[in-house]
């Protein structure tokens, strides 16, 4: 990439930078031109501070919590592409298990924690990571089949004239054209998977984890410890959808760019 | 199979029914075409050619009658890799550079790259699209996009051709130089064709053969033998001949149902 192209790339961003310090800004600013409690509301500034004076408390509890997330991620997302596959490779199946899994969608995932809790051990990560798992299935599944399905009729009939087998088509038009797809379920997966990950932990776990912390912390008090957590969390749920972002670029390189290029 | 090299494509009595909308898009269709015939069909639109293209290439199921190719059912032919097809629109991969969606056929059929490469390029020069090799489907233009469609379906030589409105979205000078090449590449080669158009000039100009459609339903109204030498030029378009048989195929068209007004429609019935 030239320094030009490296210019512009971050010409780009500059606008969501200024807005973000603007808003920072003008939280800090407001809060000590009010006089806002902290328990209410702290200063960024304090946050940062706490942020960085806890490090060896919050971080490791974060990394904690992002395993599960992550385990809870891959679980969940595989599983939900492999449901997809076999849905969409035979319709009879589909069609039986799609009211299964629009039930299952409507069940408020909070609702299953204790009882992932009771499956398996609470203090155990497992437990966490079957409620990120849960979470991440549906909207994984359910985008992988649109994906699947969503293959021009003109495409196959071209592979067809060419004598292609189902399989060929599937590999050469099927799953090409259910890739964004895919990748736009797994950005969405990958905010879910920490979501699950820390509200699990909001229900009891090992003291180590990153939801156990700021759950303690705000119970006696400890809002800008609190507040340091969630900016923890925070940092580390963008960490895992940008990751996911930069592998959808490597992936899908013929998508036109919906900014840019 | 009585004497399967007298005939390409042979359709006897073939009859489409689309259960979805209850039409007839065709209707006893009898159609038979001898080896190295041009032919195109022409009609007014939705009188079913699209249809007949899908079916005679085993991608549509006709609801009654049989086609046969080079004396196999078409469901083989299809299999045996028998005919290469232009749609209507472009059908581009979008995850292929232009480069490679001219090779998918080729890669189906188990070239090796070398081979592939060769042939890609040669293809790229006839549509003029050596520039663009390595762009996406989506940043050519409508044209371009068709252009790489025609290169793709010419890249196998296939024995037969079925093309559908290959040229309809090129400009008037891009369509009559393709025009030249598809007839120069006809002639090098031993292969038919089966052309849609919209253009009666076009179907004079490149035919052995122009078969005219009636719609409502789909039903072949008539058939001109063009007679008209090959190779056929520039020129041709000026001979007193070449305008003989547009005015006789325009004729035929307006007599079976184009343009026909309700009341001309009723005296027809
Ligand atoms: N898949 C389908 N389902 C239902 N009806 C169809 C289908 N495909 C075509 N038809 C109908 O069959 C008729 C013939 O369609 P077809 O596409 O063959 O026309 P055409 O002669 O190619 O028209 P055009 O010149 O506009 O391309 C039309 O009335 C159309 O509505
Ligand atoms: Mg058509």
């Amino acid at each position: 990439m030239t320094a030009k192209a490296l210019l512009a790339r971050a010409a780009q961003w500059l606008p969501a930078l200024v807005v973000a310090a603007v808003v920072i800004g003008l939280w800090q600013g407001l809060i000590v031109a009010f006089h806002v409690q902290q328990f209410l509301l702290p200063r960024p500034s304090a946050i940062a501070t706490t942020f960085w004076s806890d490090r060896h408390e919050l971080w490791p509890a974060g990394w904690y919590t992002f395993k599960e997330a992550l385990g809870g991620f891959a679980i969940g997302s595989g599983l939900g592409i492999l449901a997809a596959t076999l849905v969409g490779r035979f319709k009879t199946v589909g069609t039986a298990l799609m009211p299964v899994f629009i039930a299952a969608n409507a069940v408020p995932i909070v609702a299953f924690a204790p009882i992932a809790d009771a499956w398996f051990n609470p203090f155990s990560p497992h437990s966490k990571m079957a409620i990120a798992a849960v979470l991440c299935f549906l909207p994984v599944m359910v985008n992988t089949l649109r994906g699947l399905q969503s293959s021009s009729p003109r495409q196959i009939e071209l592979m067809r004239s060419y004598a292609a087998s189902e399989l060929t088509i599937w590999r050469r038009v099927r799953v090409p054209t259910a890739l964004p797809f895919v990748f736009t379920a797994l950005k969405i997966a990958s905010v879910l998977a920490m979501i699950g990950a820390i509200v699990g932990e909001y229900f009891g776990g090992a003291t180590s984890a990153l939801g156990v912390l700021i759950n303690s912390d705000a119970q006696i008090f400890q809002f800008t410890t609190a507040w340091a957590g969630i900016l923890t969390a925070s940092l580390l749920g963008i960490g895992l959808y940008l990751a996911v972002a930069v592998a959808e670029r490597g992936v899908v390189r013929w998508a036109p760019r919906a900014q840019g290029s | 199979m009585s004497a399967p090299e007298q005939t390409v494509v042979s359709v006897e009595g073939v009859t489409k029914t689309f259960a979805h909308g209850n039409v007839t898009a065709l209707q006893g269709i009898d159609l038979s075409l001898a080896p190295r015939e041009f032919v195109s069909l022409i009609g007014p639109s939705g009188c079913g050619k699209s249809t007949l293209l899908r079916v005679i290439g085993d991608l549509l199921e006709p609801t009654a009658g049989r086609v046969t190719i080079n004396g196999k059912s078409a469901r083989e032919a299809r299999s045996d890799g028998d005919y290469g097809i232009v749609f209507q629109d472009a059908v581009l991969f979008d995850w292929r550079t232009v480069a490679k969606n001219i090779a998918l056929p080729l890669e189906m059929l188990g070239w090796d790259r070398q081979r592939r490469k060769e042939r890609v390029a040669a293809m790229l020069d006839l549509v003029e699209l050596n520039g663009f090799a390595d762009h996406h489907p989506w940043q050519l233009s409508g044209g371009m996009q068709q252009r790489v469609a025609i290169a793709r379906a010419l890249a196998f030589e296939p024995a037969l051709m079925l093309m559908d409105e290959p040229f309809g979205a090129l400009d008037e000078m891009t369509r009559e130089r393709l025009n030249l090449e598809l007839l120069s590449i006809w002639e090098q080669t031993e292969n038919t064709v089966v052309f849609v158009t919209h253009s009666i000039a076009e179907a004079v100009f490149l035919s052995t053969r122009v078969v005219v459609m009636s719609p409502r339903p789909g039903r072949i109204a008539g058939a001109i033998e063009i007679d008209l030498p090959y190779p056929r030029t520039v020129e041709t378009r000026e001979d007193a001949r070449f305008f003989e048989l547009v005015t006789r195929v325009r004729e035929l068209l307006r007599l079976r149902g184009e343009h026909l007004l309700p009341e001309e429609e009723a005296a027809l019935e």
